[in-house]
């Protein structure tokens, strides 16, 4: 049945996260922006509304709720309504951790989740993305070659989210098993920060998004015992975990262009130019619909392949669909945002600008629209 | 509970729509090429399809709503024709729609059984209705109107038993002067003057009709209400109500086709040896394939802001934004999927040989009647500026 109907307990959840976004994100986006620096207090304050933990199994100390790839996207779009920097922060813990609770093994969720059951910030990275513009991620250039009972990992990865303080970090890599091709052969592997051979460089400097410490990794014949394999020997369902990230990238940037067009209205109807509001111009008012339009077709398909994901089918496709639609439209809603505002729009001193590089950057950084 | 998965019910009647589209495809260029026919009330197939309504009957808790599948039912039957059905509804013109929404009880029972066309637009007028020219004036000693003007594009008008029809009572009064009038065919002073041709939709009939003193009863005013509205515009709004689900259906019109455009692309594409699945990044795509899932992410798009518009009604939510949404997204939508679909398969997507010149032909009207893309931007601008039409227009 084709429904858009929230839950009782979704509407619940978006209204709070709605709340927070905007009195405690929203204002803690620019400083922290500025700063290239994630408040400390602002990430505790997230990790205490326990949006990790809640879909984690009780076993390791999570709230045992169902894993819901729709509650998600509702609340994601609504972190980064506050701000797209630290809506991702926020999340990125389940980068981590909702990774191992879908794919991991007994021993796995019990050894690595009960840190996301605490409460103290925990930070999680997944290590995707990789230095070379001509990134696929079905056809990754990490590669894990099986020895005995261990698994040996080399090559690079780059904007590793969170990299700077994660203990562990799950890293995708291509199987040299040639038998395997395209997401088959994509498995992820559990890394401690001090495995010989790995090197995590310094925090990278990025156009947008700098709130969010990003790394690089260099792994030279890294030696992983087999026991950190996500999903054992079953392996992982690399193309879900694709998919999910996808998702999650396309919520945050419904999210932001959301967060534009909201500014922009109520600026463009103040600002007057020859004689009338700027928003009583078509050329200007035609853009904030045009925005409307995007923001709407961006969650519509974002929450269909939420919804397919939660249904457990296939949702590669609509994946597909909603991450690049999304950062298609977020950059031209972040940039059409900047020309609202005119030359106000250019001045640090008004968020526009500072979307208009959180757009550019969330769709590569999450690792999703080019991926 | 949000969902975009269709019932068995669902799937069960969108296949069996599709099968019959699939047949009444066999005729479309035929009518297409002969502007001048018509398509018949019955395929000559038809007697090997049962027609939909016996698997509609079936509809319980677990399917969609009667307006989501409403739309997907239209979506499938144009995926086959814009103009060929198995079988052609009766009663189902634009004007109907306008008996229904504005006729009295009385007026519903007397002409529900016609087809009606809706006559709004005239040589001077389109997008702004307010400016109609075309004058009713009663006649108090015979109680008749006498209608008095010229109206363009109307759909169906050749073959139509009438016509519900935008007049004037009042120039001076603007958008508060305006009343419908039901005129049925063969009535003296009402002639239809001229078919059309067109780019597209061939097989439908487009005319012109003039009126000259054409007298019609005093009961022939939609909704009985003589009085002009002193202020505001309340009448009027009532009579673009009508368009909160034409909007999204003129949509799912164009959908239909350029899904149509887009299958048979990814069949060609494929036959050439063109990878096109999913879930490598665009580094691991051709150009043609990154290019062909951008449209099929466009066509998804649209689809849903049509299914959404569709499900707030079928919630009794008001929809009249989300109903602009849908024909702004699918009406400018069609236009660049098929205008891709064409250039992903060069020669071959122009070629007569093949019904996709004729897609991008016909799917062009969708952004342009039923409100212009632009008249449904303006509405959405005011509608989230909270502006007037004196502030945007
Ligand atoms: C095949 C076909 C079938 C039709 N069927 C019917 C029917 O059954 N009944 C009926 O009454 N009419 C029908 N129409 C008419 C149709 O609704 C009008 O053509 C349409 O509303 C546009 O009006 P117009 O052609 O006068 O264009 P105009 O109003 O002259 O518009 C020309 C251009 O100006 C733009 N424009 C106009 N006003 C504004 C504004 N305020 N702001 C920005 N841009 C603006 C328009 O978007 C358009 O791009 C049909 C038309 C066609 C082609």
């Amino acid at each position: 049945m084709i429904s858009f109907g929230l839950t009782d307990e979704q509407e619940v959840v978006r209204e709070a996260m709605r709340e927070f976004a905007e009195q405690v994100l929203r204002p803690a986006g620019r400083p922290a922006d500025e700063a290239s620096e994630l408040p400390a207090d602002v990430m505790q304050q997230v990790w205490d509304l326990s949006l990790t933990s809640t879909q984690l199994p009780e076993s390791v100390g999570g709230g045992g709720e169902a894993r819901s790839p729709i509650t998600n996207a509702i609340i994601l779009e609504e972190l980064a309504f506050g701000d797209a920097g630290l809506g991702l922060a926020a999340a990125s813990p389940g980068l981590f951790a909702f990774a191992v609770a879908d794919f991991g093994t007994e021993e796995q969720q019990k050894q690595y989740l009960p840190a996301f059951g605490g409460q103290k910030f925990h930070a999680g990275a997944l290590a995707v993305l990789e230095p070379s513009p001509v990134f696929d991620v079905t056809n990754l250039q990490t590669t894990a070659e099986a020895k005995g009972d261990s698994f040996v990992l080399s090559g690079k990865k780059r904007f590793v989210v969170m990299g700077d303080r994660a203990e562990h970090f799950l890293v995708l890599a291509r199987s040299t098993n040639a038998a395997k091709t395209g997401f088959g052969a994509v498995d992820a592997f559990i890394v401690p920060r001090d495995a010989a051979g790995l090197s995590v460089g310094d925090v990278e400097l990025n156009l947008g998004m700098k709130a969010v410490p990003t790394v690089s990794l260099t792994l030279e014949k890294v030696e992983v015992p087999a026991a950190n394999r996500l999903g054992g020997e079953e392996g992982i369902d690399a193309a879900r975990l694709i998919a999910g990230t996808r998702v999650a990238g396309a919520a945050l940037l419904t999210g932001l262009s959301r967060g534009v067009l909201e500014f922009c209205i109520p600026y463009a109807k103040e600002r007057h130019a020859f004689g009338e509001a700027i928003a009583q111009k078509q050329a200007v008012a035609f853009m904030l619909s045009d925005m409307q339009v995007e923001v709407e077709s961006m969650r519509w398909l974002t929450w269909k392949a939420a919804s397919q994901l939660e249904q457990g089918t296939d949702a590669t496709k609509a994946a597909v669909f909603a991450s690049r639609y999304a950062a298609t439209q977020a950059m031209k809603i972040a940039d059409n945002g900047v020309q609202v505002l005119g030359g106000h729009g250019f001045i640090r001193e008004h968020p526009v600008e500072m979307w208009y590089r959180h757009a550019r950057t969330l769709s590569v950084l999450e690792g999703v629209a080019a991926v | 509970m949000i969902d975009f998965s269709l019932s068995e019910n669902d799937q069960k009647i969108l296949d069996y729509v599709r099968s019959e589209a699939l047949v009444a495809r066999k005729y479309a260029r035929h009518y297409d090429e002969n502007e001048h026919e018509f398509p018949p009330e019955a395929l000559p197939e038809a007697d090997q399809f049962p027609g939909v309504w016996g698997l509609m009957g079936e509809r319980g808790e677990e399917d969609s709503g009667s307006s989501v599948i409403g739309m997907m039912v239209t979506m499938a039957e144009t995926w086959g024709d814009y103009s060929v059905r198995m079988r052609k509804g009766r009663g189902v013109g634009l004007g109907n729609a306008a008996l229904g929404a504005a006729g009295t009880p009385e007026q519903k029972e007397k002409w529900g059984h016609l087809l009606l066309s809706m006559a709004i637009t005239e040589p001077g007028c389109g997008s702004d209705p307010s400016l109609v020219q075309t004058t009713a004036v009663l006649d108090e000693e015979t109680d008749e109107w006498i209608i008095n003007g010229e109206k363009i594009f109307v759909t169906t008008g050749c073959r139509a038993d009438g016509v519900v029809l935008w007049a004037t009572l009042d120039r001076s009064a603007g958008r508060a002067g305006i009343k419908s009038f039901l005129v049925e065919k063969e009535t003296p002073g009402f002639v239809v003057a001229h078919k059309e041709k067109k780019l597209g939709i061939r097989a439908d009939d487009t005319a012109a009709y003039v009126f000259q003193d054409c007298r019609i009863p005093r009961g022939n005013l939609l909704g009985g209400k003589e009085e002009i509205p002193k202020q505001g515009s309340g009448g009027f709004r009532g009579v673009m109500k009508t368009f909160n689900m034409t909007r999204p259906m003129t949509a799912a019109f164009g959908l239909g086709m350029s899904r149509a455009a887009l299958d048979f692309t990814r069949e060609q594409l494929e036959e050439a040896g063109v990878d096109l699945s999913y879930g490598a990044g665009v580094h691991g795509l051709s150009a043609a394939a990154a290019k062909f899932q951008e449209l099929e992410a466009l066509q998804e798009a649209a689809e849903l802001t049509v299914a959404r518009a569709a499900w707030m009604a079928d919630h009794g939510m008001p929809n009249n934004l989300e109903s602009s949404i849908s024909k702004a997204k699918g009406g400018s939508g069609v236009r660049t999927i098929t205008q891709g679909c064409i250039e992903l398969l060069g020669a071959m997507g122009v070629s007569r040989d093949h019904l996709l010149e004729k897609w991008f032909r016909d799917v062009r009207i969708t952004d342009i009647y039923e409100g212009t893309g632009q008249i449904q931007h303006m509405i959405i601008a005011r509608t989230i500026l909270d502006y007037s039409r004196e502030q945007l227009s």
